[in-house]
């Protein structure tokens, strides 16, 4: 390599981290102010500040947090409720079989890097070019978004615990409305999406009279098993899964 | 304090997944199958908790029409591309405004 070839690579290296930094940066920092939503929401739920903050600091999982409050708030089912909240940070454990090989971590650190693997870390490092950046990539996510979520939970939740009524300033909307944009970007990627997700709603609508609470969204992920009729068999399955073994 | 015991498994039981993911050997995503299901099923359960949230109170089924509106609202947002927080706050915001009404 000469040497205007070795200026030029390490200037791409520098640029490829400066990148990686700065999606991370900011994803975390959009991100992580979400916490004050869930604090706001969990207090008219039933949580104590304490319960809202412990949940952010233990589960980080927005989607399975606001779940256990939908429970709590819904009077009963725990047992149930606990188990579809955690079934919904399953799609965590797929970004962890995803960021295996480009994090390559070991004993303490991969139990230590675990714990911040959500949606927007995952995003970040799988959208980076090559492993070191990769890497970066996800710690500049995690450490901003796990800190400013923790801090925006309290104090959301000190500030929805002083104030009146939560449903004047429509508090109970935060729960729904960010289901829907969890959802969102899912329902373009294709109409299998669209109709599992039909189906899913429909289920724990129609289940809701005659269920305990919380098992209707446990059913409800039967609607899954909807979009794997085909899976695996069609071209597309093949040339996704020639993909995934050549990279 | 049994709603300590469902937050302290939640946090157990999220961790676990996570850790899961990274320890299990990568052959498991080979099937396609596998791979579809495990996109599939978050968008199962994230449309019943948008329907359940929307459509129920408290245990049972029941019609807020300011609720209503307010998820509503946020579907307008998140397809004019806002933010995360600019939609949810547009659903509080749309359903306060009613409430107030």
């Amino acid at each position: 390599m000469s040497a205007a070839e070795y200026a030029a690579g390490e200037t791409g290296t520098r640029t490829r981290e400066a990148n990686a930094v700065r999606d991370g940066l900011n994803i975390g920092f959009s991100s992580g102010i979400s916490g004050l939503a869930w604090g706001a929401a969990a207090i008219p739920a039933g949580l104590s500040v304490q319960q809202a903050c412990a949940l952010s600091f233990l589960a980080f999982s927005g989607a399975s947090q606001f779940a256990v409050a939908g429970v709590v708030a819904g009077g009963g089912g725990l047992l149930t409720g606990t188990l579809g909240a955690v079934l919904l940070a399953g799609r965590n454990a797929l970004y962890g079989l995803r960021l295996a090989d480009l994090l390559r971590v070991r004993g303490w650190r991969r139990a230590t890097y675990a714990h911040f693997i959500v949606d927007e870390t995952a995003a970040v490092a799988t959208a980076q070019p090559d492993r070191a950046t990769a890497r970066l990539g996800f710690l500049a996510t995690a450490i901003p978004i796990y800190a400013l979520w923790n801090i925006t939970t309290l104090l959301g939740a000190l500030g929805a615990s002083r104030l009146g009524d939560p449903k004047m300033y429509g508090l109970d909307l935060l729960g729904p409305a960010m289901f829907l944009a969890l959802l969102w970007p899912r329902l373009s990627a294709g109409p299998v999406e669209v109709r599992v997700a039909l189906t899913g709603a429909l289920i724990a609508v129609v289940a809701t009279p005659v269920m305990p609470t919380g098992v209707p969204i446990m059913v409800a992920a039967l609607a899954a098993l909807l979009g794997l009729r085909g899976a695996g068999t069609g071209p597309d399955a093949r040339a996704d899964l020639r993909r995934e073994r050549a990279t | 304090m049994s709603v300590w015991i469902a937050v302290l498994a939640t946090g157990a039981g999220c961790y676990l997944l996570k850790l899961g993911g990274l320890i299990t050997p990568q052959r498991v995503l080979e099937d396609p199958r596998v791979r579809r299901f495990t996109e599939l099923v978050p968008v199962a359960l994230l449309a019943s908790l948008v329907a359940l949230q929307t459509f129920t109170s408290g245990p049972s089924l029941g019609l807020d029409g300011a609720r209503l509106a307010g998820v509503c609202a946020a579907g307008v947002a998140l397809a004019l591309r806002a933010p995360f927080l600019v939609a949810l706050l547009t659903a509080a915001a749309v359903a306060a405004g009613l409430r107030l009404l």
